[in-house]
Protein backbone atom coordinates (compact mmCIF):
# COMPACT_ATOMS: atom_id res chain seq x y z
CA UNK A 1 0.00 0.00 0.00
CA UNK A 2 2.89 2.39 0.88
CA UNK A 3 3.99 2.22 -2.80
CA UNK A 4 0.56 3.00 -3.90
CA UNK A 5 0.21 6.06 -2.30
CA UNK A 6 3.61 7.43 -3.59
CA UNK A 7 2.84 6.22 -6.81
CA UNK A 8 -0.54 8.62 -6.55
CA UNK A 9 1.76 10.95 -4.81
CA UNK A 10 4.25 10.86 -7.55
CA UNK A 11 1.06 11.36 -10.46
CA UNK A 12 -0.62 13.90 -8.40
CA UNK A 13 3.20 16.27 -8.89
CA UNK A 14 3.16 15.27 -12.59
CA UNK A 15 -0.14 16.94 -12.84
CA UNK A 16 1.28 19.77 -11.69
CA UNK A 17 3.93 20.50 -13.86
CA UNK A 18 3.23 22.08 -16.73
CA UNK A 19 3.03 19.04 -18.82
CA UNK A 20 0.83 16.45 -18.60
CA UNK A 21 1.72 12.56 -18.76
CA UNK A 22 -0.35 10.28 -20.76
CA UNK A 23 -1.83 8.32 -18.38
CA UNK A 24 -3.92 11.13 -18.18
CA UNK A 25 -4.39 12.26 -21.66
CA UNK A 26 -6.35 9.18 -21.70
CA UNK A 27 -8.96 9.64 -18.74
CA UNK A 28 -12.22 12.00 -19.99
CA UNK A 29 -14.72 10.41 -21.91
CA UNK A 30 -13.88 6.90 -22.17
CA UNK A 31 -12.96 7.09 -18.34
CA UNK A 32 -16.92 7.74 -17.78
CA UNK A 33 -17.94 4.50 -20.50
CA UNK A 34 -15.05 2.43 -18.74
CA UNK A 35 -16.54 3.85 -14.73
CA UNK A 36 -20.17 2.77 -15.95
CA UNK A 37 -19.15 -0.56 -16.84
CA UNK A 38 -19.43 -1.49 -13.46
CA UNK A 39 -21.27 -5.50 -12.89
CA UNK A 40 -24.84 -3.80 -12.13
CA UNK A 41 -25.32 -1.58 -15.41
CA UNK A 42 -24.24 -5.16 -17.32
CA UNK A 43 -26.83 -6.59 -15.55
CA UNK A 44 -29.15 -4.03 -16.12
CA UNK A 45 -28.49 -3.15 -19.57
CA UNK A 46 -28.49 -7.35 -20.53
CA UNK A 47 -32.04 -7.73 -19.41
CA UNK A 48 -33.23 -4.35 -20.41
CA UNK A 49 -32.22 -5.31 -23.77
CA UNK A 50 -33.78 -8.77 -23.78
CA UNK A 51 -36.94 -7.00 -22.79
CA UNK A 52 -36.52 -4.46 -25.59
CA UNK A 53 -35.98 -7.23 -28.34
CA UNK A 54 -38.62 -9.29 -26.82
CA UNK A 55 -41.04 -6.48 -27.16
CA UNK A 56 -39.83 -5.73 -30.59
CA UNK A 57 -39.50 -9.06 -32.32
CA UNK A 58 -41.56 -10.99 -30.32
CA UNK A 59 -45.19 -9.29 -31.97
CA UNK A 60 -43.85 -10.46 -35.44
CA UNK A 61 -42.93 -13.76 -34.48
CA UNK A 62 -45.87 -14.71 -32.45
CA UNK A 63 -49.92 -15.79 -32.84
CA UNK A 64 -52.39 -13.00 -33.07
CA UNK A 65 -52.91 -11.98 -29.43
CA UNK A 66 -56.68 -11.29 -29.84
CA UNK A 67 -57.39 -14.31 -31.19
CA UNK A 68 -60.53 -16.14 -29.62
CA UNK A 69 -60.22 -20.12 -29.27
CA UNK A 70 -62.48 -22.33 -27.04
CA UNK A 71 -59.78 -24.06 -25.07
CA UNK A 72 -60.02 -21.64 -22.27
CA UNK A 73 -57.13 -21.70 -19.39
CA UNK A 74 -54.87 -24.35 -20.76
CA UNK A 75 -51.78 -24.58 -19.35
CA UNK A 76 -48.55 -24.10 -20.91
CA UNK A 77 -48.16 -26.42 -23.85
CA UNK A 78 -46.61 -27.12 -27.13
CA UNK A 79 -48.85 -24.61 -29.04
CA UNK A 80 -49.41 -22.22 -26.68
CA UNK A 81 -45.69 -22.37 -24.95
CA UNK A 82 -47.86 -19.97 -21.56
CA UNK A 83 -50.74 -21.16 -22.33
CA UNK A 84 -53.82 -19.68 -22.61
CA UNK A 85 -56.07 -16.55 -20.93
CA UNK A 86 -59.81 -17.48 -19.74
CA UNK A 87 -61.16 -17.10 -23.44
CA UNK A 88 -58.50 -18.84 -24.95
CA UNK A 89 -56.04 -15.86 -26.09
CA UNK A 90 -52.41 -17.17 -26.38
CA UNK A 91 -50.78 -15.35 -23.30
CA UNK A 92 -47.16 -15.58 -25.18
CA UNK A 93 -48.39 -13.31 -27.96
CA UNK A 94 -50.44 -11.26 -25.33
CA UNK A 95 -47.40 -11.13 -23.67
CA UNK A 96 -45.39 -9.75 -26.41
CA UNK A 97 -47.72 -6.91 -27.73
CA UNK A 98 -48.33 -5.89 -24.03
CA UNK A 99 -44.19 -5.31 -23.32
CA UNK A 100 -44.43 -3.42 -26.90
CA UNK A 101 -47.30 -1.18 -25.25
CA UNK A 102 -45.48 -0.98 -22.10
CA UNK A 103 -42.38 -0.36 -22.99
CA UNK A 104 -44.09 2.13 -25.73
CA UNK A 105 -45.82 3.92 -23.23
CA UNK A 106 -42.85 4.30 -20.52
CA UNK A 107 -40.44 5.49 -22.94
CA UNK A 108 -43.05 8.06 -24.80
CA UNK A 109 -44.07 9.14 -21.14
CA UNK A 110 -40.36 9.47 -19.69
CA UNK A 111 -39.23 11.77 -23.02
CA UNK A 112 -42.31 13.99 -22.84
CA UNK A 113 -41.36 14.21 -19.43
CA UNK A 114 -37.92 15.02 -19.92
CA UNK A 115 -38.73 17.55 -22.53
CA UNK A 116 -41.03 19.25 -20.20
CA UNK A 117 -38.84 19.42 -17.43
CA UNK A 118 -36.05 20.81 -18.99
CA UNK A 119 -37.96 23.54 -20.36
CA UNK A 120 -39.33 24.71 -17.22
CA UNK A 121 -36.40 24.12 -15.22
CA UNK A 122 -33.52 25.17 -17.35
CA UNK A 123 -35.12 27.93 -19.23
CA UNK A 124 -36.64 29.50 -15.85
CA UNK A 125 -32.89 28.97 -13.95
CA UNK A 126 -30.87 30.34 -16.83
CA UNK A 127 -33.29 33.48 -17.69
CA UNK A 128 -33.83 34.26 -14.28
CA UNK A 129 -36.15 36.87 -12.27
CA UNK A 130 -40.07 36.72 -13.25
CA UNK A 131 -39.72 33.85 -15.90
CA UNK A 132 -37.70 31.86 -13.32
CA UNK A 133 -40.25 33.45 -10.45
CA UNK A 134 -43.30 32.14 -12.66
CA UNK A 135 -41.81 28.76 -13.70
CA UNK A 136 -40.96 27.67 -10.71
CA UNK A 137 -44.56 28.65 -8.90
CA UNK A 138 -46.08 26.53 -11.34
CA UNK A 139 -43.62 23.41 -10.89
CA UNK A 140 -44.21 23.27 -6.80
CA UNK A 141 -47.96 23.80 -7.77
CA UNK A 142 -47.74 20.99 -10.42
CA UNK A 143 -45.35 19.41 -7.42
CA UNK A 144 -47.94 18.96 -4.92
CA UNK A 145 -50.98 18.20 -6.47
CA UNK A 146 -51.46 14.52 -6.28
CA UNK A 147 -50.47 12.52 -9.26
CA UNK A 148 -52.59 9.62 -9.42
CA UNK A 149 -56.20 11.07 -8.27
CA UNK A 150 -55.29 13.56 -11.40
CA UNK A 151 -55.12 11.10 -13.63
CA UNK A 152 -57.75 9.24 -12.57
CA UNK A 153 -60.18 12.36 -13.18
CA UNK A 154 -58.94 13.30 -15.95
CA UNK A 155 -58.92 9.54 -17.31
CA UNK A 156 -62.51 8.68 -16.11
CA UNK A 157 -63.58 12.65 -17.53
CA UNK A 158 -62.64 11.99 -21.30
CA UNK A 159 -64.97 9.87 -23.32
CA UNK A 160 -62.44 7.45 -25.42
CA UNK A 161 -58.99 6.92 -23.82
CA UNK A 162 -56.41 7.02 -26.45
CA UNK A 163 -53.16 5.66 -25.86
CA UNK A 164 -51.71 9.34 -26.70
CA UNK A 165 -54.60 10.76 -23.64
CA UNK A 166 -53.01 8.44 -21.00
CA UNK A 167 -49.25 9.40 -22.24
CA UNK A 168 -49.86 13.12 -22.47
CA UNK A 169 -51.63 12.72 -19.09
CA UNK A 170 -49.28 10.83 -16.76
CA UNK A 171 -46.67 13.35 -18.81
CA UNK A 172 -48.54 16.43 -17.47
CA UNK A 173 -48.70 14.88 -13.75
CA UNK A 174 -44.97 13.56 -13.79
CA UNK A 175 -42.60 16.78 -14.89
CA UNK A 176 -42.78 19.01 -11.86
CA UNK A 177 -39.92 17.20 -9.81
CA UNK A 178 -37.39 16.39 -12.62
CA UNK A 179 -37.50 20.18 -13.47
CA UNK A 180 -37.03 21.18 -9.74
CA UNK A 181 -33.85 18.76 -9.52
CA UNK A 182 -32.41 20.26 -13.27
CA UNK A 183 -33.07 24.01 -12.12
CA UNK A 184 -31.20 24.30 -8.88
CA UNK A 185 -28.57 22.33 -11.20
CA UNK A 186 -29.17 25.37 -13.62
CA UNK A 187 -28.61 27.72 -11.07
CA UNK A 188 -24.95 26.55 -9.73
CA UNK A 189 -24.14 26.31 -13.56
CA UNK A 190 -25.00 29.19 -14.78
CA UNK A 191 -22.69 31.56 -13.12
CA UNK A 192 -19.74 29.10 -13.34
CA UNK A 193 -17.53 30.80 -15.19
CA UNK A 194 -16.99 29.04 -18.13
CA UNK A 195 -20.45 29.75 -18.77
CA UNK A 196 -19.92 33.68 -18.35
CA UNK A 197 -16.99 33.65 -20.79
CA UNK A 198 -18.99 32.15 -23.28
CA UNK A 199 -21.61 35.27 -22.69
CA UNK A 200 -18.15 37.43 -23.35
CA UNK A 201 -17.43 35.57 -26.06
CA UNK A 202 -20.54 36.72 -27.92
CA UNK A 203 -22.84 33.08 -27.45
CA UNK A 204 -26.26 33.82 -27.74
CA UNK A 205 -28.71 33.26 -25.24
CA UNK A 206 -30.33 29.57 -26.43
CA UNK A 207 -26.36 28.19 -27.34
CA UNK A 208 -25.31 28.90 -24.09
CA UNK A 209 -28.09 26.89 -22.97
CA UNK A 210 -27.52 24.42 -25.59
CA UNK A 211 -24.33 24.06 -25.88
CA UNK A 212 -22.46 25.12 -22.69
CA UNK A 213 -25.20 24.07 -20.07
CA UNK A 214 -26.99 20.83 -21.61
CA UNK A 215 -24.13 18.98 -21.81
CA UNK A 216 -22.80 19.78 -18.27
CA UNK A 217 -26.70 18.27 -17.00
CA UNK A 218 -26.63 15.07 -19.52
CA UNK A 219 -25.97 12.86 -16.90
CA UNK A 220 -28.83 14.02 -14.41
CA UNK A 221 -31.18 13.85 -17.12
CA UNK A 222 -30.06 10.17 -18.53
CA UNK A 223 -30.82 8.98 -15.03
CA UNK A 224 -33.96 11.19 -14.53
CA UNK A 225 -34.99 9.77 -18.11
CA UNK A 226 -34.48 6.01 -16.48
CA UNK A 227 -36.40 6.26 -13.61
CA UNK A 228 -39.09 7.88 -15.86
CA UNK A 229 -39.76 5.19 -17.97
CA UNK A 230 -39.86 3.10 -14.73
CA UNK A 231 -42.64 5.43 -13.06
CA UNK A 232 -44.39 5.46 -16.29
CA UNK A 233 -44.65 2.02 -17.08
CA UNK A 234 -45.70 1.14 -12.88
CA UNK A 235 -48.40 4.52 -13.26
CA UNK A 236 -49.64 2.87 -16.54
CA UNK A 237 -50.23 -0.57 -15.19
CA UNK A 238 -51.98 0.91 -12.41
CA UNK A 239 -54.51 2.81 -14.42
CA UNK A 240 -55.28 0.21 -16.63
CA UNK A 241 -55.55 -2.72 -13.22
CA UNK A 242 -58.14 -0.12 -12.05
CA UNK A 243 -60.05 -0.17 -15.69
CA UNK A 244 -59.36 3.33 -16.87
CA UNK A 245 -56.14 2.99 -19.23
CA UNK A 246 -56.25 3.39 -22.67
CA UNK A 247 -59.17 1.30 -23.98
CA UNK A 248 -58.47 -1.15 -26.42
CA UNK A 249 -54.75 -1.49 -26.09
CA UNK A 250 -52.27 -3.98 -24.53
CA UNK A 251 -50.05 -3.50 -21.84
CA UNK A 252 -48.62 -5.15 -18.88
CA UNK A 253 -51.17 -3.42 -17.08
CA UNK A 254 -54.12 -4.94 -19.34
CA UNK A 255 -53.25 -7.91 -19.32
CA UNK A 256 -52.92 -8.22 -15.31
CA UNK A 257 -56.67 -6.49 -15.20
CA UNK A 258 -57.61 -9.20 -17.57
CA UNK A 259 -55.92 -11.82 -15.12
CA UNK A 260 -57.73 -11.08 -12.20
CA UNK A 261 -61.52 -10.45 -14.21
CA UNK A 262 -60.75 -13.75 -15.55
CA UNK A 263 -60.30 -15.13 -11.91
CA UNK A 264 -57.08 -16.27 -13.11
CA UNK A 265 -55.81 -16.68 -9.36
CA UNK A 266 -59.22 -18.42 -8.44
CA UNK A 267 -58.21 -21.07 -10.97
CA UNK A 268 -54.32 -21.14 -10.09
CA UNK A 269 -53.68 -20.09 -14.07
CA UNK A 270 -50.41 -18.36 -12.82
CA UNK A 271 -49.24 -18.50 -16.00
CA UNK A 272 -51.85 -15.68 -17.39
CA UNK A 273 -50.73 -13.27 -14.62
CA UNK A 274 -47.06 -14.52 -13.52
CA UNK A 275 -45.34 -13.41 -16.69
CA UNK A 276 -46.70 -9.63 -16.84
CA UNK A 277 -45.83 -9.53 -13.06
CA UNK A 278 -42.30 -10.75 -13.49
CA UNK A 279 -41.57 -8.39 -16.63
CA UNK A 280 -42.59 -5.65 -14.56
CA UNK A 281 -40.54 -5.96 -11.74
CA UNK A 282 -37.43 -7.48 -13.94
CA UNK A 283 -37.46 -4.36 -15.83
CA UNK A 284 -38.19 -1.80 -12.89
CA UNK A 285 -35.16 -4.11 -11.08
CA UNK A 286 -32.77 -3.66 -14.44
CA UNK A 287 -33.64 -0.12 -15.02
CA UNK A 288 -33.10 0.55 -11.58
CA UNK A 289 -29.58 -0.97 -11.43
CA UNK A 290 -28.25 0.86 -14.62
CA UNK A 291 -29.93 4.27 -12.72
CA UNK A 292 -27.44 3.48 -9.72
CA UNK A 293 -24.53 2.56 -12.18
CA UNK A 294 -24.81 6.19 -13.80
CA UNK A 295 -25.57 7.69 -10.21
CA UNK A 296 -22.38 6.01 -9.20
CA UNK A 297 -20.46 7.91 -12.11
CA UNK A 298 -22.29 11.35 -11.04
CA UNK A 299 -21.68 11.45 -7.61
CA UNK A 300 -18.41 10.72 -6.38
CA UNK A 301 -19.46 10.41 -3.06
CA UNK A 302 -21.42 6.81 -4.17
CA UNK A 303 -18.31 5.75 -6.18
CA UNK A 304 -17.19 2.66 -4.73
CA UNK A 305 -13.80 1.37 -5.01
CA UNK A 306 -12.95 -2.38 -6.28
CA UNK A 307 -9.99 -2.83 -3.95
CA UNK A 308 -8.71 -6.22 -4.96
CA UNK A 309 -8.87 -4.62 -8.47
CA UNK A 310 -6.74 -1.93 -7.74
CA UNK A 311 -4.58 -3.84 -5.66
CA UNK A 312 -4.10 -6.20 -9.00
CA UNK A 313 -3.58 -2.99 -10.99
CA UNK A 314 -0.79 -1.77 -9.26
CA UNK A 315 1.14 -5.10 -8.73
CA UNK A 316 1.00 -5.63 -12.94
CA UNK A 317 2.22 -2.32 -13.02
CA UNK A 318 5.37 -3.08 -10.34
CA UNK A 319 5.99 -6.24 -12.56
CA UNK A 320 6.29 -4.57 -15.71
CA UNK B 1 -7.25 51.22 -30.95
CA UNK B 2 -9.59 52.24 -28.73
CA UNK B 3 -9.64 53.75 -25.62
CA UNK B 4 -11.94 52.57 -22.42
CA UNK B 5 -13.11 55.07 -20.04
CA UNK B 6 -15.03 54.49 -17.15
CA UNK B 7 -16.69 57.24 -15.59
CA UNK B 8 -18.82 57.23 -11.97
CA UNK B 9 -19.08 53.72 -12.27
CA UNK B 10 -21.60 52.16 -9.24
CA UNK B 11 -23.21 48.92 -8.32
CA UNK B 12 -25.73 47.94 -5.80
CA UNK B 13 -26.96 44.47 -4.73
CA UNK B 14 -29.88 44.07 -3.00
CA UNK B 15 -29.00 42.02 0.01
CA UNK B 16 -31.60 39.96 1.72
CA UNK B 17 -30.33 39.14 5.33
CA UNK B 18 -33.42 37.17 7.70
CA UNK B 19 -36.10 39.34 7.25
CA UNK B 20 -34.53 42.72 6.31
CA UNK B 21 -33.50 43.45 3.07
CA UNK B 22 -30.38 46.60 2.60
CA UNK B 23 -28.11 48.12 0.09
CA UNK B 24 -24.62 46.96 -0.78
CA UNK B 25 -22.82 49.21 -2.76
CA UNK B 26 -20.49 46.90 -3.95
CA UNK B 27 -18.76 49.51 -6.18
CA UNK B 28 -18.96 52.97 -5.43
CA UNK B 29 -18.12 56.22 -7.96
CA UNK B 30 -14.62 54.59 -9.54
CA UNK B 31 -13.63 56.71 -12.29
CA UNK B 32 -10.80 55.72 -14.78
CA UNK B 33 -9.16 55.07 -18.13
CA UNK B 34 -7.88 52.53 -19.95
CA UNK B 35 -5.49 53.36 -23.13
CA UNK B 36 -3.79 51.36 -25.74
CA UNK B 37 -0.82 49.74 -24.16
CA UNK B 38 -1.35 51.18 -20.95
CA UNK B 39 -2.01 49.08 -18.33
CA UNK B 40 -4.20 50.23 -15.21
CA UNK B 41 -3.81 47.65 -11.99
CA UNK B 42 -6.77 47.47 -9.69
CA UNK B 43 -6.04 46.19 -6.69
CA UNK B 44 -7.82 45.36 -3.17
CA UNK B 45 -9.12 42.56 -0.91
CA UNK B 46 -11.87 39.81 -1.71
CA UNK B 47 -14.45 41.81 -1.72
CA UNK B 48 -13.47 45.17 -2.20
CA UNK B 49 -15.49 45.20 -5.86
CA UNK B 50 -12.97 44.79 -8.18
CA UNK B 51 -14.05 42.03 -9.42
CA UNK B 52 -17.49 43.64 -10.11
CA UNK B 53 -16.03 46.78 -11.93
CA UNK B 54 -14.31 43.88 -14.28
CA UNK B 55 -17.67 42.33 -15.08
CA UNK B 56 -19.77 45.48 -15.70
CA UNK B 57 -16.87 46.57 -18.23
CA UNK B 58 -17.61 43.29 -19.87
CA UNK B 59 -20.89 43.55 -19.39
CA UNK B 60 -21.78 40.37 -17.34
CA UNK B 61 -23.36 42.99 -15.07
CA UNK B 62 -25.42 46.51 -15.48
CA UNK B 63 -23.76 49.39 -13.81
CA UNK B 64 -26.84 50.98 -11.12
CA UNK B 65 -25.07 54.41 -12.25
CA UNK B 66 -22.41 56.10 -14.38
CA UNK B 67 -20.82 54.79 -17.75
CA UNK B 68 -18.59 52.68 -19.64
CA UNK B 69 -17.25 55.04 -22.79
CA UNK B 70 -15.70 52.67 -25.57
CA UNK B 71 -14.04 55.73 -27.75
CA UNK B 72 -16.32 57.90 -26.47
CA UNK B 73 -19.38 56.35 -27.05
CA UNK B 74 -21.22 54.80 -24.48
CA UNK B 75 -21.36 51.10 -24.25
CA UNK B 76 -24.77 49.65 -25.87
CA UNK B 77 -26.43 47.82 -23.73
CA UNK B 78 -28.40 45.53 -26.00
CA UNK B 79 -28.72 44.24 -29.54
CA UNK B 80 -26.42 43.85 -32.26
CA UNK B 81 -24.25 46.62 -30.33
CA UNK B 82 -23.13 44.53 -27.50
CA UNK B 83 -21.85 42.19 -29.56
CA UNK B 84 -19.93 44.58 -31.39
CA UNK B 85 -18.46 45.89 -28.33
CA UNK B 86 -17.47 42.40 -26.96
CA UNK B 87 -15.37 41.40 -29.93
CA UNK B 88 -13.69 45.29 -28.70
CA UNK B 89 -13.30 44.24 -24.85
CA UNK B 90 -12.42 40.72 -23.62
CA UNK B 91 -11.85 39.08 -20.45
CA UNK B 92 -9.70 36.95 -18.78
CA UNK B 93 -11.55 35.14 -16.02
CA UNK B 94 -9.70 34.21 -12.62
CA UNK B 95 -9.73 30.35 -12.48
CA UNK B 96 -8.54 28.36 -15.15
CA UNK B 97 -10.30 25.49 -13.20
CA UNK B 98 -13.58 26.90 -14.00
CA UNK B 99 -13.33 29.21 -16.90
CA UNK B 100 -13.02 26.50 -19.66
CA UNK B 101 -16.32 23.72 -20.34
CA UNK B 102 -15.36 20.46 -19.31
CA UNK B 103 -17.33 19.19 -21.91
CA UNK B 104 -15.82 20.96 -24.47
CA UNK B 105 -12.00 20.45 -26.13
CA UNK B 106 -9.81 23.46 -26.32
CA UNK B 107 -10.48 23.55 -30.17
CA UNK B 108 -13.93 24.45 -29.68
CA UNK B 109 -12.87 27.33 -27.01
CA UNK B 110 -11.19 28.86 -29.42
CA UNK B 111 -13.11 28.47 -32.51
CA UNK B 112 -16.67 29.72 -30.91
CA UNK B 113 -15.19 33.55 -31.09
CA UNK B 114 -13.26 33.69 -33.96
CA UNK B 115 -16.76 32.32 -35.83
CA UNK B 116 -18.57 34.76 -33.78
CA UNK B 117 -17.02 37.62 -34.44
CA UNK B 118 -15.99 37.15 -37.82
CA UNK B 119 -12.44 36.62 -38.06
CA UNK B 120 -12.31 33.48 -39.53
CA UNK B 121 -15.07 31.79 -41.69
CA UNK B 122 -14.04 29.44 -43.48
CA UNK B 123 -13.11 25.69 -41.70
CA UNK B 124 -9.72 25.76 -43.28
CA UNK B 125 -9.04 29.45 -41.99
CA UNK B 126 -10.47 28.92 -38.35
CA UNK B 127 -8.04 25.89 -37.91
CA UNK B 128 -5.29 27.95 -39.32
CA UNK B 129 -6.20 30.81 -36.73
CA UNK B 130 -7.27 28.17 -34.04
CA UNK B 131 -2.99 27.06 -33.64
CA UNK B 132 -1.81 30.27 -34.53
CA UNK B 133 -3.66 31.53 -31.30
CA UNK B 134 -2.34 28.37 -29.42
CA UNK B 135 1.24 28.65 -30.89
CA UNK B 136 1.35 32.64 -29.89
CA UNK B 137 0.22 31.55 -25.95
CA UNK B 138 3.33 29.39 -26.19
CA UNK B 139 1.14 26.02 -26.54
CA UNK B 140 3.19 24.81 -29.43
CA UNK B 141 2.78 22.63 -31.27
CA UNK B 142 -0.87 24.07 -31.39
CA UNK B 143 -1.90 20.97 -33.17
CA UNK B 144 -1.24 18.51 -30.29
CA UNK B 145 -3.94 21.00 -27.86
CA UNK B 146 -6.13 20.89 -30.34
CA UNK B 147 -8.44 17.39 -29.67
CA UNK B 148 -7.65 17.97 -25.68
CA UNK B 149 -10.03 18.84 -22.98
CA UNK B 150 -9.61 21.09 -20.24
CA UNK B 151 -8.71 18.72 -17.10
CA UNK B 152 -5.67 17.43 -19.89
CA UNK B 153 -4.21 20.26 -18.98
CA UNK B 154 -2.32 21.87 -16.52
CA UNK B 155 -3.30 25.11 -14.53
CA UNK B 156 -0.84 27.15 -16.85
CA UNK B 157 -1.74 25.21 -20.35
CA UNK B 158 -5.63 26.16 -19.14
CA UNK B 159 -4.81 30.05 -18.49
CA UNK B 160 -2.71 30.48 -21.53
CA UNK B 161 -6.20 28.26 -23.45
CA UNK B 162 -8.28 31.45 -21.85
CA UNK B 163 -6.09 34.50 -22.30
CA UNK B 164 -5.83 33.08 -26.47
CA UNK B 165 -9.79 32.57 -26.45
CA UNK B 166 -9.73 36.56 -25.05
CA UNK B 167 -7.59 37.17 -27.96
CA UNK B 168 -9.82 35.19 -30.50
CA UNK B 169 -12.02 38.19 -31.18
CA UNK B 170 -8.86 40.57 -31.74
CA UNK B 171 -10.05 42.93 -29.23
CA UNK B 172 -8.29 46.13 -28.12
CA UNK B 173 -9.30 46.13 -24.17
CA UNK B 174 -8.51 43.05 -22.04
CA UNK B 175 -9.77 42.72 -18.63
CA UNK B 176 -8.04 40.56 -16.36
CA UNK B 177 -9.58 39.31 -13.56
CA UNK B 178 -6.82 37.71 -11.25
CA UNK B 179 -5.52 36.02 -13.79
CA UNK B 180 -2.24 34.32 -11.86
CA UNK B 181 -4.50 34.15 -8.29
CA UNK B 182 -4.91 30.57 -9.14
CA UNK B 183 -2.18 28.98 -10.63
CA UNK B 184 1.02 27.81 -8.72
CA UNK B 185 4.02 30.26 -7.83
CA UNK B 186 6.66 28.98 -10.18
CA UNK B 187 4.03 29.41 -13.53
CA UNK B 188 2.90 32.82 -12.58
CA UNK B 189 5.74 35.09 -13.81
CA UNK B 190 5.75 33.30 -17.18
CA UNK B 191 1.79 33.67 -17.66
CA UNK B 192 2.52 37.61 -16.66
CA UNK B 193 5.10 37.76 -18.63
CA UNK B 194 3.48 36.27 -22.34
CA UNK B 195 0.11 38.90 -21.31
CA UNK B 196 2.41 41.94 -20.68
CA UNK B 197 4.32 40.80 -24.25
CA UNK B 198 1.03 40.07 -25.79
CA UNK B 199 0.13 43.80 -24.84
CA UNK B 200 3.25 45.16 -26.42
CA UNK B 201 2.76 43.24 -29.66
CA UNK B 202 -1.26 44.05 -30.06
CA UNK B 203 -1.28 47.56 -28.38
CA UNK B 204 -3.59 45.90 -26.07
CA UNK B 205 -5.49 48.28 -23.09
CA UNK B 206 -5.01 46.27 -20.44
CA UNK B 207 -7.00 46.36 -16.35
CA UNK B 208 -5.10 44.23 -14.64
CA UNK B 209 -7.17 43.27 -11.43
CA UNK B 210 -5.10 41.60 -8.56
CA UNK B 211 -4.60 41.10 -4.70
CA UNK B 212 -0.52 41.15 -5.68
CA UNK B 213 1.01 44.95 -4.65
CA UNK B 214 4.40 43.26 -6.10
CA UNK B 215 3.31 42.29 -9.21
CA UNK B 216 1.03 45.63 -10.09
CA UNK B 217 4.07 47.30 -9.12
CA UNK B 218 5.85 45.71 -11.67
CA UNK B 219 3.41 45.18 -14.99
CA UNK B 220 1.61 48.63 -14.53
CA UNK B 221 1.74 52.18 -15.09
CA UNK B 222 -0.99 52.94 -12.69
CA UNK B 223 -2.06 51.55 -9.95
CA UNK B 224 -5.38 52.11 -7.96
CA UNK B 225 -6.34 50.51 -4.46
CA UNK B 226 -9.72 49.75 -4.23
CA UNK B 227 -11.04 49.54 -0.58
CA UNK B 228 -14.88 48.34 0.17
CA UNK B 229 -16.07 49.23 -3.15
CA UNK B 230 -14.29 52.93 -3.31
CA UNK B 231 -10.98 53.89 -5.16
CA UNK B 232 -8.57 55.09 -1.67
CA UNK B 233 -5.20 55.29 -3.76
CA UNK B 234 -4.30 56.27 -7.01
CA UNK B 235 -1.67 56.78 -9.12
CA UNK B 236 1.69 55.93 -10.08
CA UNK B 237 3.05 52.24 -8.91
CA UNK B 238 6.10 53.70 -7.20
CA UNK B 239 4.25 56.83 -5.24
CA UNK B 240 1.42 54.44 -4.06
CA UNK B 241 3.77 51.58 -2.65
CA UNK B 242 6.54 53.57 -1.55
CA UNK B 243 4.38 56.57 -0.54
CA UNK B 244 1.06 54.99 0.56
CA UNK B 245 -1.56 58.01 1.56
CA UNK B 246 -4.19 56.27 2.61
CA UNK B 247 -4.36 53.66 5.69
CA UNK B 248 -5.48 50.83 3.91
CA UNK B 249 -2.67 50.94 1.47
CA UNK B 250 -0.06 51.38 4.21
CA UNK B 251 -1.76 48.26 5.86
CA UNK B 252 -1.40 46.73 2.18
CA UNK B 253 1.75 47.69 1.76
CA UNK B 254 3.03 46.61 5.53
CA UNK B 255 1.76 43.27 4.69
CA UNK B 256 4.13 42.18 1.64
CA UNK B 257 6.70 39.57 2.65
CA UNK B 258 10.11 41.32 2.71
CA UNK B 259 13.05 39.39 2.22
CA UNK B 260 15.15 41.70 4.73
CA UNK B 261 12.84 41.67 7.56
CA UNK B 262 12.51 38.07 6.75
CA UNK B 263 16.31 37.41 7.57
CA UNK B 264 16.60 39.75 10.79
CA UNK B 265 13.40 37.33 12.49
CA UNK B 266 15.18 33.98 11.29
CA UNK B 267 18.33 35.76 12.52
CA UNK B 268 16.42 36.57 15.88
CA UNK B 269 14.69 33.65 16.09
CA UNK B 270 17.88 31.60 15.93
CA UNK B 271 19.75 33.21 18.58
CA UNK B 272 17.04 32.94 20.90
CA UNK B 273 17.33 28.97 19.85
CA UNK B 274 20.85 29.18 20.92
CA UNK B 275 20.19 31.52 23.88
CA UNK B 276 17.76 29.07 25.32
CA UNK B 277 19.98 25.68 24.79
CA UNK B 278 22.92 27.65 26.72
CA UNK B 279 20.53 27.85 29.65
CA UNK B 280 19.90 24.56 30.22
Amino acid sequence: MAELITESIAVRADAADEEPDDSQRRRGRSAFWRRLLTPKFVVGAVVVLLIVLFGLIGPLITQDPNAIDNIGLSSPSGAHPLGTTSVGQDVLAQLAHSTRGSLTVGVLVAAFTLGLSAFFGIIGAYIGGITDEGFSLLSNVMLVIPGLPLVIVIASYVESQSVLLVIVVLALTGWAAGARVLRAQTLSLRNREYVLASRVAGERTWRVICVEILPNLLPVMSSGFVFGIVGAVLAEAGLSFIGIGATGSLTWGTMLADAQNGQALLFGAWWWFAPPGLLIAALGAALSLINFSIDEVINPKLRTTNIAKVERRTKREHQS
Amino acid sequence: MATLEVKNLCKDFHVREGGNRRILNAVQDVSFELVPGGTVALVGQSGSGKSTVARMIAHLERPTSGQVLLDGAPAPTRGRGVHKYRSQVQMVFQDPFASLNPFHSVGHHLERPLRLHGVATSKADVHAHVIELLERVQLSPGRDFLARRPHELSGGQRQRVAIARALAPQPSVLIADEPVSMLDVSIRLGVLNLLARLQREEDLAVLYITHDLATARHFSDRIMVMYQGEVVEDGAPDDVILRPQADFTKRLAAAAPEPARNERMIAAASRYAKDTTNDR
